[in-house]
C-alpha cells in the first residue's frame, strides 16, 4: 500500500511542509479520460444514432447549464453548509452531463464540434465548449439567471423533481448505456429534490420575507414550467424506438410531487397561466435551440477558457 | 511450470498490485475495500485490464484512481495496464467491505449503514433522514446532523453532542 502521509507529524512549524510530499494523489496525469473507457456503446438495433445523440444532448445539456448555474452559487450562498450543497448538486449534474455528452458523441460523431486534428480536446468538452448557445437543446428552466436563495431552492425542486422522474423511467432505456447513466443519476436527483423541497418548506413557514421571497422566486419560474412537459419531435422518436422517455408522461407523477411540497408547504401554484414564457417562431422552445438571452452570457464565461486554448492539455 | 499457472500466477499479481490502490479522498480505503474495483483480468500477452465504476456521476476522483491504477500496474511489472470503466450496476455504499468500514471508523468516519431499497416510485423525504449511527470519536447515539453534503460527494456532515466533536458520516446510495 503506497505511502499516503502527507507530512511530518511532528512539523508544525512550517505551514508548507507536506506541501509536496507524495503528491501523486494529486496528479491528474497529463490527458484526458474517457469516462465511457471500455463500455460498449453500440447504438441499439433499429435505433436512429441522429436521434439517439440528440435525445442525450438534451438531457446532457439540461445538467450542464443548471450545473453551471449553480455553480454561480460557490462562495455566495448564505452559509458554508448550503454553499457546499448547492456546489455538490452542480458536481453531480456535471458528472451526469459529462456521460450524456460522451455517449450522445459516441452514437453520433458528426454532431461534434471540429476543431484542428492536433486538438486534444475530447469529444464532451468539444460539444460543451464548442457550441454556440442556438445548438444547445436544454430547456429554458436550467439558464434563466440565477436569482436569490429561495428561487434557487425553487429551481432545484421543479428541476429535480422533473428529471428525476424522466431519468428513473429511463432505467428502462433500450440503450444500455442511457439506461446506466440514468439508473445513477436517479440516486443524486434523489438528495437533490429532497434538499430543495426541505428548504421550500423552511421558507414557506419561516418569517414573512422568506415566505414572500420563495414566492416570488416559484412566480418567476412559473412561466418555465410547463415546456419541461412538452414533446419535442426528438423526444417522441427516441421513446418511440424504446431509447427515451416521453416528458408528456411523467407530467401526471411530477405535479404530484410539486403538490404534495405546496400543501405541505401551504403555498398555493402561482395564478398566472404556466404557459407565460415566449415560445419562438413557430413555437420553438430550448429543446428547439430557442433560449433567452440569459444562456448566452452563461456560456460566454463557461467557454471563454477553452475557446481561448483550442489546443490546450490540462 | 505450465502456462496456465505462470497466468495464474500473473493474475495474482496483477489483483494485488491493483486491490492495494488506494482512494485518492478516502486514503484510508483501498479501491477495492470500496467496492469500486469490479474487476482485473490478465490476457495471454500479460496485458491487465482493470474495471472501475465510478462511485457518483461527478466524483473527480475517477481521474486520479486511473492514473494511480495504471501506474501501480507498471510497478508490478505489467507495461501494458489500462483501465476500463463499468456504469451497470451502479455503485453502492453496500459494497464496502467489513474492512473498509473499519478503516473508515478508525479514520474518525462514520462508514455507512444499509443503502435504502426501494419498490415502486422514489419517495420524496421532507423530514431529515434518519440514521442509526454513533460518534467514530466517542461512541455516543446522541449526534445531529449538520449538513447531508460534505467536503466529497459522499458524505453528510453530523455533530456528536456528547463529546461536541464534528464528525462525517458516509452517506448510504
Amino acid at each position: 500500500m503506497p505511502d499516503v502521509r502527507t507530512h511530518e507529524p511532528d512539523d508544525h512549524d512550517n505551514a508548507y511542509a507536506g506541501l509536496l510530499v507524495n503528491d501523486a494523489h494529486w496528479a491528474f496525469g497529463t490527458d484526458f479520460e474517457d469516462p465511457l473507457a471500455g463500455v460498449d456503446t453500440t447504438v441499439p438495433d433499429g435505433v436512429d444514432p441522429a436521434t439517439l445523440a440528440t435525445y442525450c444532448l438534451m438531457l446532457g445539456d439540461d445538467a450542464l447549464v443548471l450545473s453551471q448555474r449553480l455553480a454561480e452559487w460557490c462562495s455566495n450562498a448564505p452559509d458554508l453548509e448550503e454553499d457546499i450543497a448547492l456546489s455538490n448538486i452542480a458536481l453531480d449534474l456535471l458528472g451526469q452531463a459529462r456521460l450524456l455528452l460522451a455517449r450522445a458523441a459516441a452514437a453520433d460523431g458528426s454532431q461534434v464540434p471540429t476543431l484542428p486534428d492536433s486538438s486534444p480536446v475530447p469529444d464532451e468538452d468539444r460539444l460543451a465548449f464548442f457550441r454556440d448557445a442556438p445548438q444547445f437543446r436544454n430547456v429554458r428552466l436550467a439558464e434563466v439567471p440565477g436569482g436569490d436563495f429561495a428561487q434557487t431552492v425553487v429551481r432545484i425542486l421543479l428541476f429535480s423533481s422533473w428529471r428525476l422522474a424522466l431519468l428513473d423511467r429511463l432505467n428502462q432505456s433500450r440503450d444500455a448505456v442511457l439506461a446506466a447513466v440514468a439508473a445513477k443519476a436517479v440516486k443524486e436527483l434523489t438528495y437533490h429534490r429532497d434538499f430543495a423541497g426541505r428548504w421550500f418548506l423552511t421558507l414557506a413557514r419561516g418569517t414573512d420575507e422568506s415566505r414572500r421571497r420563495l414566492v416570488a422566486g416559484l412566480d418567476a419560474l412559473w412561466p418555465f414550467w410547463t415546456e419541461l412537459f412538452e414533446t419535442h419531435d426528438v423526444e417522441r422518436a427516441a421513446a418511440r424506438s424504446g431509447v427515451g422517455v416521453d416528458p408528456a408522461d411523467v407530467a401526471a407523477d411530477v405535479e404530484a410531487v410539486l403538490d404534495q411540497v405546496l400543501a405541505a408547504s401551504g403555498v398555493e401554484r402561482p395564478a398566472q397561466p404556466p404557459h407565460a414564457a415566449d415560445h419562438g417562431r413557430d413555437g420553438r422552445t430550448g429543446r428547439d435551440g430557442e433560449h433567452t438571452e440569459a444562456l448566452t452570457a452563461l456560456l460566454a464565461e463557461m467557454q471563454v477558457v477553452a475557446r481561448a486554448h483550442p489546443g490546450g492539455q490540462w | 511450470m505450465s502456462a496456465l499457472l505462470d497466468r495464474d500466477r500473473m493474475l495474482a499479481r496483477a489483483r494485488e498490485a491493483a486491490s492495494a490502490v488506494v482512494d485518492p479522498e478516502l486514503p484510508m480505503l483501498t479501491l477495492a475495500d470500496l467496492g469500486v474495483l469490479r474487476d482485473v483480468t490478465v490476457d495471454d500477452d500479460g496485458a491487465v485490464v482493470a474495471a472501475i465504476t465510478p462511485t457518483y456521476s461527478g466524483c473527480p476522483a475517477m481521474a486520479a484512481m486511473r492514473d494511480d491504477l495504471v501506474r501501480e500496474l507498471r510497478a508490478a511489472g505489467f507495461a501494458d495496464a489500462r483501465v476500463r470503466v463499468v456504469l451497470e450496476p451502479a455503485w453502492t455504499t453496500d459494497w464496502i467491505t467489513p474492512a473498509g468500514r473499519a478503516a473508515l471508523a478508525a479514520a474518525g468516519i462514520s462508514p455507512p449503514g444499509p443503502a435504502p431499497q426501494r419498490s415502486g416510485p422514489v419517495l420524496l423525504r421532507l423530514t431529515p433522514a434518519r440514521r442509526a449511527v454513533r460518534c467514530p470519536l466517542c461512541g455516543s447515539d446522541d449526534v445531529t446532523v449538520g449538513s447531508e453534503f460534505g467536503s466529497t460527494a459522499c458524505k453528510a456532515l453530523y455533530r456528536c453532542r456528547a463529546c461536541l466533536e464534528p464528525f462525517e458520516h458516509v452517506k448510504e446510495i
